[in-house]
């Protein structure tokens, strides 16, 4: 065993123990960000020189006493769409490819507060609008089980990254399932967290009542650290919810007895892979041999969530994304004949075509004559969403479902056909738009080795039950990395010089 | 949504005119067919919403009940202009620059 086949939470033992230093760690993350970015591509920006400086510092403050938490120390990467004071946030665009922030997001800061080493931001699709990476102005992220697939999206790269051990945790964002559907599609952890938990402040805008921050990594138990770490109310972000029940780690218990879980049938039905339903399906068994009462039940309502989520999103995209003007950061056109032309020029150069195509349907559904017909109509579509799942929790602790109806698909597929990946987000979509948290853990792989996930929601504020249900089943299993993951450390380790320090191919029981 | 069903949102010219004036985008003459295309494709499907009685359902913008936030009017953050004006695609020494707009 060695460093990168910590977690992060075992990394944190082992720093705070004074087993394993933080620059070591820091290196050993770094190394394997070297051998791995030619394959994977899963950053946008590292930042070895700051990481290291970082580290030291980190460590000098575990000596004094300083710090002490469960992730001081450990090396994470976030997401380009968080803002980094003094560190490139590109959103994956050619729009903010220069754009340096003068603040840092709330959860990046919290996670700072705690610790953290932030070696670099990772690829996304364009300003989150995609659903396999492949929309990013810098080039697509492989999945590391499969080069020639996608490692879903839009936290593609967070979630490649957390797979082929180049950090220990990332940082993604959920507008419609962008932190769930790549962690099922990676083989890793993730979460959304009911919206309002996490501060939104310094997360470059999609759809505001949508997104949340949540995160990355290799198991629940990570999750849960992660997520009380960043949990927080903030007054700057003015849907920010007041919770006194973030102490997520109380609830990684294994005890589920009597845990009343509830599949809904028609996340079970037509245009679900049998494989996936499968591997669901003996999860859900390991979950009722160690108690928990499952049941079928109908939801509802499942094939609305995509037409009303595109509707909603795209009105908040084309809104959120009028400041992006060529005037006080980002892309500015070169040529142009006066002001309108200018923006216009600057906007049409600087935005990819999915982010144009939701511009475009997002100012036509709220243009007047179309906003009740379509605007009102999907907001009223949510509310009898949100209606469904109240009456689910009146039954049922957790649902459980599929995260995706197929595993990863080859890279370029969805590219031509923009409405089959919009269908990809079947089961994700409903939970942004009912406010709900949401945890994808691995849960097998399919006849081609990519992994399937299994997701749990739970009702708003329940991610604890959640959390309980994820690390029972998690117990079953062993967390299983792809292959690249120990061919790149193992050729990096080859490849260092005679000579240097021994501790990097240190052996770690 | 199945390929091959005639497109029951036909997208006109004026339209993609009309709505890239409000996004303001210019697109190319290829992306205004692709638009017309692809805004086509996506109503047809976001009608399927039309099969759902929603008279008497209100309209859910918030999944909380949310109030206002009120903050005192204090300067909490202190930012450099020079800083700030580092991100500016075309500054002078203390400002933005941008194309003259009154004449």
């Amino acid at each position: 065993m060695s460093i990168l086949d910590f977690t992060a939470t075992e990394l944190g033992k082992k720093i705070q123990a004074g087993e394993i230093g933080v620059e070591e760690a820091a290196a050993a993350a770094l190394l394997q960000i070297k051998a791995a970015e030619p394959k994977v591509h899963a950053f946008v920006t590292v930042d070895e020189e700051r990481a290291m400086a970082r580290a030291r510092q980190v460590q000098e403050q575990i000596r004094k006493g300083q710090l002490s938490g469960p992730l001081a120390g450990v090396p994470a990467a976030i997401k380009d769409n968080m803002c980094t004071k003094g560190m490139r946030t590109t959103c994956s665009s050619r729009m903010l490819s220069d754009f340096v922030p003068t603040y840092t997001a709330e959860a990046v800061s919290n996670l700072e507060k705690a610790g953290a080493v932030i070696l670099g931001k990772t690829n996304m699709d364009e300003f989150a609008m995609g659903s396999s990476t492949e929309t990013s102005a810098f080039g697509d992220t492989k999945n590391p089980w499969n080069l020639e697939h996608v490692p879903g999206g839009s936290s593609g790269g967070s979630c490649a990254a957390v797979a082929v051990n180049e950090c220990f945790y990332a940082l993604g964002s959920d507008t419609g399932g962008s932190i769930r559907q790549p962690s099922s599609f990676c083989g890793v952890t993730g979460i959304k967290p009911t919206y309002g938990t996490v501060s939104r402040y310094g997360l470059i805008a999609y759809g505001s009542s949508l997104d949340q921050i949540g995160p990355v990594a290799k198991d629940v138990s990570d999750c849960a650290a992660i997520l009380e770490t960043i949990a927080s109310y903030d007054p700057k972000d003015s849907t920010s919810v007041k919770r006194t029940d973030t102490d997520f780690t109380s609830a990684l218990t294994e005890d589920i007895k009597g845990l009343r879980i509830g599949l809904p049938d028609d996340y079970f039905g037509e245009g679900l892979d049998s494989q996936v339903r499968e591997k669901i399906f003996a999860a859900v068994d390991v979950l009722r041999e160690k108690g928990a009462i499952v049941e079928e039940f109908h939801l509802s309502l499942a094939e609305y969530a995509i037409p009303a989520y595109y509707v909603i999103a795209s009105a908040e995209a084309s809104s959120n994304l009028a400041r992006f003007d060529g005037v006080k950061y980002g892309y500015r056109a070169k040529e142009y004949d006066g002001l309108h032309s200018m923006y216009k020029k600057s906007r049409s150069e600087g935005f990819g075509p999915e982010v144009k195509r939701r511009i475009m349907l997002g100012s036509f559904v709220l243009s007047s004559g179309y906003y009740d017909a379509y605007y009102l109509k999907a907001l009223r579509t949510k509310a009898l969403i949100k209606e469904a799942f109240n009456r689910a929790f009146e039954a049922y602790d957790i649902i459980v479902a599929p995260a995706s109806p197929a595993t990863a698909p080859k890279l370029g597929q969805w590219l031509c056909d923009p409405i089959q990946m919009y269908l990809g987000d079947i089961y994700t979509i409903s939970v942004n738009l009912a406010g709900l948290p949401g945890l994808t853990v691995p849960c097998g792989t399919d006849g081609k080795g990519l992994p399937i996930g299994m997701q749990l929601i739970g009702d708003c504020f329940q991610e604890k039950k959640l959390f309980r249900a994820g690390f029972a089943f998690e117990k079953s299993r062993c967390y299983q990395s792809p292959a690249l993951a120990k061919e790149l450390e193992q050729e990096s380790l080859a490849a260092l010089p005679m000579g240097e320090p021994e501790n990097k191919k240190k052996d770690f029981r | 949504m199945e390929r091959g069903i005639a497109m029951a949102n036909i997208i006109e010219d004026e339209t993609i005119e009309y709505v890239s004036i409000l996004a303001k985008l210019e697109l190319s003459g290829e992306e205004k067919e692709a638009a017309k295309r692809d805004m086509g494709r996506m109503l047809d499907y976001i009608d399927k919403l039309n099969e759902l009685d929603t008279s008497k359902t209100e309209p859910l913008s918030h999944v909380f009940p949310v109030q206002n936030v009120f903050r005192e009017d204090k300067v909490t953050n202190e930012w450099s202009r020079e800083d700030m004006l580092a991100n500016a695609p075309e500054r002078t020494e203390e400002a933005f620059a941008v194309p003259k707009t009154i004449e």
